[in-house]
């Protein structure tokens, strides 16, 4: 329905076409003197964030620092109170809305449709026949270790498939940019580490400007080209760090490794408002 | 595996069914000792025994099929009517908040209408035909369905909207791929409870005026003293009402498959 002028038919295109960096949609985000507030609560008070093409950046923060907000208001959910928010050149919500996938906390599938109905919801919406839709989603299951789960239901998944289900339901939007609401949230440690694994050779595959939001500072450097350190409401840079081997294939020596190590330590001081 | 399921059957109907036996047989025993006729101070031909009622069961089978398919046709067209207006209302005052506003609160005054007065109003109106009927029975039907499923709909997961919104959701796709499927179980739930009571409304409605219909057998049945046949009446509406739940509840097992 909501077809926006400035998607072209390559977006949708490259989720079907496979790894083609050369190809992908990128779109820069950039966020300018970001104020907002729930009532009298200003979550976010004069925010400044860039993020390039391609980039993954990582936002790291104590809860309730205005996180999701930030989130809801880059992917156009939100209107701020006041500053810019530029995503690929659109400063409206609306443009915002048509270039950034949000992928919420919850995965979120809907009970009533198999897993591959799920991932090619964004398809559908698209105008996309059932078919056609399936066909593109069927070729990222396989590709991302689904295969054979297709015609699954929601509640027949493990946790670590529901979240690839629901990260493959955003990759397929085609949009530029990913905003990710701490998506590993909910799974155990060994789940989790395998799932940033398996998001790590996603994005190395299907390159997207990423927003991921996460309390989880190990999971942002692993994961992240930059972390941004968020302080307590409302919500400020407090520090920015360089990811040492952002998405390394051998995840569990690369976040063992000094500089990672280094690194770690100066997210958790900035985090917890400790000596810099 | 039969055996299993035997056994199961067995458990969920073995108490019920008992209980059941249990009272049929202690008012086969009553009626025929012609204890209850003597503690009402009846003649005995007014309490039927269940056995009598079974017989003339069977005796009036024809007369009783003849008139049970007129009070189902009266029964399923006004629930099919009541179910396209309750469905299509939730879905307007769901999308429309001024509407809601507006007329929910007189949806609820509306159910404070006694049915049985309106129907001879009907009568008069729309004449001796199938039309009251199906009047009265959508009537009753209406209000179940309508509110049960505008609290589905509302009873929608905001983040699921969200997620749909980012994924370029129209309104409409929202509506169709999100929100119907979430109020379904709610629209079953009203439809069981409005097909249960369409089977009240229909004889209301041959009440107020009919020439056949399992309610106007009844009536007849009253003023010809003939008990038996019309408590046998009375047990073939309940096996309507009970089989269209049962077909409802086995839709809804077939259909709300992801619970």
């Amino acid at each position: 329905m909501r077809q926006d002028s400035k998607m072209p038919a390559e977006a949708r295109e490259f989720a079907t076409a496979g790894p083609s960096p050369a190809g992908a949609p990128g779109a820069a985000v950039s966020i300018r003197g970001l104020r907002h507030a729930y009532g009298e609560l200003r979550t976010v008070d004069g925010l400044d964030i860039e993020a390039a093409a391609h980039e993954v950046l990582g936002l790291v923060g104590p809860s309730g620092c205005g996180k999701s907000t930030l989130l809801e208001l880059v992917s156009g959910l939100l209107e701020p109170a006041g500053g810019a928010i530029e995503v690929g050149g659109a400063e409206e919500a609306r443009g915002r809305l048509a270039r950034c996938a949000y992928m919420p906390q919850r995965d979120l599938l809907l009970p009533w449709f198999s897993a591959i109905d799920n991932a090619a919801l964004a398809l559908r919406n698209g105008g996309a026949g059932r078919s056609e839709a399936r066909r593109e989603a069927r070729a990222l299951f396989e590709r991302f270790g689904l295969a054979g789960f297709e015609g699954a239901r929601a509640a027949e998944l493990s946790g670590g498939m529901r979240q690839r289900v629901a990260f493959l339901r955003t990759l397929l939007s085609g949009k530029p940019v990913l905003a990710l609401d701490e998506p590993f949230a909910s799974l155990d440690a060994i789940t989790r580490a395998e799932m940033q694994e398996w998001l790590a050779g996603a994005l190395s595959a299907d390159p997207r400007t990423v927003l991921l939001v996460t309390h989880d500072v190990e999971e942002a450097l692993y994961l992240s080209d930059r972390v941004v350190v968020l302080s307590p409401r409302p919500a400020r840079i407090v520090r920015e760090l360089r990811a040492p081997a952002p998405r390394a294939p051998d995840r569990d020596a690369s976040v063992t490794s000094p500089e990672f190590v280094t690194a770690r330590e100066h997210a958790m001081r900035a985090l917890r408002g400790g000596p810099k | 595996m039969t055996f299993r399921w035997g056994w199961w059957a067995v458990r969920r109907w073995g108490l019920p069914l008992a209980l059941l036996a249990a009272l049929v047989g202690a008012w086969q025993v009553a009626a025929t000792t012609g204890a209850i006729a003597d503690a009402l101070r009846l003649e005995d031909f007014l309490v039927p025994a269940p056995s009598e009622i079974a017989s003339s069961l069977w005796e009036n089978r024809s007369l009783l099929a003849e008139n049970a398919w007129v009070t189902l046709k009266e029964v399923l067209l006004g629930f099919a009517c009541a179910l396209v207006a309750g469905l299509s209302f939730a879905v307007a005052l769901h999308l429309s908040e001024t509407l809601r506003r507006a007329a929910y609160p007189l949806l609820v005054a509306s159910q404070t209408i006694p049915i049985i007065v309106i129907a001879p109003i009907l009568v008069v109106w729309f004449g001796y035909g199938i039309g009251p009927k199906l009047g009265i029975v959508a009537l009753i039907c209406f209000f179940p369905i309508t509110v049960n499923t505008l609290d589905g709909l509302r009873s929608v997961d905001p983040d699921a909207i969200k997620m749909m919104r980012t994924l370029d959701a129209s309104r409409g796709q929202v509506l169709w791929r999100v929100e119907a499927p979430t109020a379904l179980p709610f629209a079953f739930s009203g439809a069981k409870i409005a097909v249960a009571v369409a089977v009240i409304g229909a004889v209301f409605g041959e009440w107020a005026g009919s020439d056949s219909g399992l309610g106007h057998l009844m009536l007849q049945d009253n003023a010809q003293l003939e008990t038996a046949r019309m408590f046998a009446a009375v047990l073939v509406l309940s096996a309507m009402a009970i089989a269209l739940f049962g077909l409802l509840a086995l839709a809804e097992r077939r259909i709300v498959d992801w619970r």
